[in-house]
């Protein structure tokens, strides 16, 4: 009989194996649904895992879809880590479109080299502003933060939905829900001539390393894990539980806004109320699968930015719905949390013997 | 407001509240168990597909509701695979729950789109749907209306009333000391979380065959989310389930009536269709707010994993 044995200690090797493993089952079930679905699995995984990184462009494409996953995760991790439970990424994000776009159509007549920069300021502000509310009605009267910023998604959508289909929407735009398209110096600069990577992807990257040296390296950083891995201990030695509270989701917030912001004046070029993808749900299973670390969640974010890609590549080909790839992404993170269970514990044949 | 706008609210009403009755009473349960499934707009989502696609083909809404029913039951067990076999996080296999279940109902309900089923007429309960003013909107109304009211008894019976209910909480509240006297708290936990699951399910099926027959990805619309906030609200009693699904119903209502009337107000759709989600945080803060009340109502071991040593 097969069963389940404690380990004496969380096996570190095991939770790095943990996503590798998850990332090979949901593989498997890749070949298996597309043999379900009369389909050749190993074109399906042709499309997914190969063709969208063959060439330069490709490569390109994939590192701007990863960009606002590794923002808005590497965000996320650091509430996470204090088991605070920001689900609303999706809505700061938005948030963030709404605030960049703001400032870029108010200066639509200015060139100032100034524009971008306070772009970029007003995302991350009204990102974390839309995360204030979960923080102050959890710090104040308790009410819980998962459910709290899930239903602020809702409102930043019809918020979205109406700025583009009223106060904002494009005069010359034949009415569709959408709003001018931005300026030339509302537009983050392109890094690679000929592709559409910005530099929304450096500042992706600079927000990885400061989130490594904000959870690894500063003392408040420290004070954050304690809280998470041993609340208390945490409130035994006197770190406030509020503290941890408001930066958790501030710098969620900040991090998502900051990521819609390099998608409107990056990819998109204007507002629109399709502005996200999801992303700020498929940014929660990057944390997870990235282990709540940056360099796990830099891998992270490029396996799901494939999975976005692959799922057009298939509606392209295969004539399947793109939503498949949402379905891949939740059986990675299904196949993760059963992978998990191997840190804690370990397979044993036999009998209990004690 | 005269008879008519009064009668045609009410039903509005009812109507909005059935699937959070259904969905809220099955996460009840769930969570007097111990287990928290945040993945309940996942199940109602694959409720909702599953119900559309087997009506569509059988063209018969009850095998529908019992698809929806299966199919929320077998993403539930992924659930409860999870954090009861295998000793998940019940926070991050809840969102993995209702993220897969949101993107695999789109999958599946790719090839339903723009298609529409035919309304299924409502049940007349002759003589008390005669009443003035509350006879039509009470009484002339869908069968899964009076199947949630037989349920709300029900889940009122098992919990308060039965044995197994008894021991069910007792799972809730203490897992070591129900595990210690005998009773199987993973089984237990197991069959908990089908219930939630099977009732999402059903929820579900509301959505796509009766309440607007039809399929459209994302309809579930963070009900789901909304009916967990309800169980909170309600304190993990039945009867303010019950009243708290109508509130809310009577909040979606009343903007959707306010839009369709034509009234010249200046004030923004989307904003109106924001009011069910500004209602969900409001009545979470005010019920929040009193510490004790959470504590001493929530099932005390809500959340935490339970394994049985040796």
């Amino acid at each position: 009989m097969l069963r389940l044995e404690p380990r004496a200690e969380a096996s570190r090797l095991m939770s790095y194996l943990s996503p590798v493993l998850a990332t090979l089952l949901t593989l498997v079930a890749g070949i298996a649904v597309f043999s379900a679905l009369g389909k050749d699995p190993v074109e399906g995984l042709r499309l997914f895992l190969v063709s969208p990184v063959k060439d330069l462009y490709g490569v390109s494409e994939l590192l701007l879809k990863a960009t606002p996953l590794m923002l808005c995760a590497i965000g996320l991790a650091v509430g996470f880590r204090a088991n605070v439970w920001n689900i609303g990424a999706e809505g700061q994000f938005m948030l963030g479109t709404v605030g960049a776009t703001g400032v870029a159509l108010y200066f639509q007549e200015s060139d100032s080299s100034l524009v971008l920069p306070a772009m970029v300021l007003a995302g991350a502000a009204a990102g974390a502003a839309w995360a204030a509310v979960p923080a102050l009605l959890k710090t104040k009267f308790n009410a819980n933060e998962i459910l709290v910023s899930l239903m602020l998604v809702y409102v930043a959508q019809l918020f979205v939905s109406w700025l583009v289909f009223g106060p904002w929407k494009d005069p010359d735009g034949f009415n569709f829900p959408q709003t001018a398209m931005f300026a030339d110096h509302a537009l983050l600069p392109i890094l690679i001539e000929g592709t559409r990577l910005h530099a929304g992807f450096l500042m992706a990257l600079a927000a990885l390393v400061a989130g490594y040296a904000f959870m690894n390296r500063s003392y408040t950083g420290f004070k954050m894990r304690v809280a998470g891995e041993a609340a208390e201990a945490a409130r035994y030695a006197g770190f406030s539980a509020n503290r941890m509270i408001w930066i958790g989701l501030l710098t969620g917030g900040a991090a998502a806004g900051i990521a819609g912001m390099s998608e409107v004046a990056g990819p998109m070029g204007q507002l629109t109320d399709k502005v996200s993808l999801g992303y700020g749900f498929a940014a929660i299973i990057v944390a997870f699968v990235g282990r709540l670390n940056p360099f796990g969640i830099l891998l992270a974010s490029l396996l799901m930015a494939l999975l976005y890609i692959g799922g057009e590549q298939v509606q392209q080909y295969m004539n399947l719905p793109s939503s498949i790839s949402l379905v891949f992404q939740g059986l990675l993170l299904f196949f993760l949390l059963g992978s998990d269970v191997f840190i804690h514990y370990r397979l044993r044949f036999g009998r209990v013997t004690a | 407001m005269d008879a008519s706008l009064f009668t045609s609210m009410l039903f509005a009403t009812v109507v909005a509240g059935t699937p959070l009755i259904i969905v809220s009473l099955g996460l009840l349960v769930n969570e007097k168990a111990g287990v928290l499934n945040l993945g309940a707009e996942g199940m109602m989502a694959m409720g909702a597909v599953a119900a559309f696609a087997v009506t569509h083909h059988s063209g018969n809404p009850w095998l529908g509701v019992l698809a929806g029913m299966g199919a929320g039951m077998a993403v539930s067990l992924i659930f409860g695979l999870l954090t009861l076999t295998l000793q998940a996080n019940q926070v991050a296999s809840g969102l993995a729950l209702a993220i897969f279940g949101v993107g695999l109902s789109a999958f599946i309900g790719k090839p339903f789109e723009s298609i529409a089923l035919p309304a299924v007429p409502p049940i007349r309960i002759p003589f008390i749907a005669d009443l003035p003013l509350i006879g039509e909107a009470l009484y002339n109304q869908q069968a899964l209306v009076y199947l949630s009211w037989a349920m709300f008894w029900a889940v009122v019976w098992f919990l308060y009333r039965s044995r197994a209910g008894l021991i069910l909480r007792a799972v809730g509240e203490s897992p070591a000391s129900a595990h210690a006297i005998g009773h199987p708290v993973i089984l237990i936990r197991y069959l908990a979380v089908l219930f939630g699951g099977a009732m999402a399910g059903i929820g579900g099926a509301f959505l796509s065959v009766f309440y607007t027959p039809m399929w459209v990805e994302g309809m579930v619309a963070g009900r789901g989310w909304i009916a967990l906030a309800l169980v909170v609200f309600a304190t993990w009693r039945p009867l303010r389930v019950l009243v708290g699904a109508y509130l809310f119903g009577g909040v979606m209502i009343t903007q959707l009536f306010i839009q369709g009337s034509g009234m010249q107000i200046d004030f923004p759709a989307q904003f109106l269709s924001s009011l069910p989600y500004w209602a969900t945080i409001i009545v979470l803060v005010v019920i929040s707010r009193n510490v004790n009340t959470i504590r001493l109502n929530s099932p005390m071991s809500l959340g935490k994993p339970f394994r049985a040593e040796g």
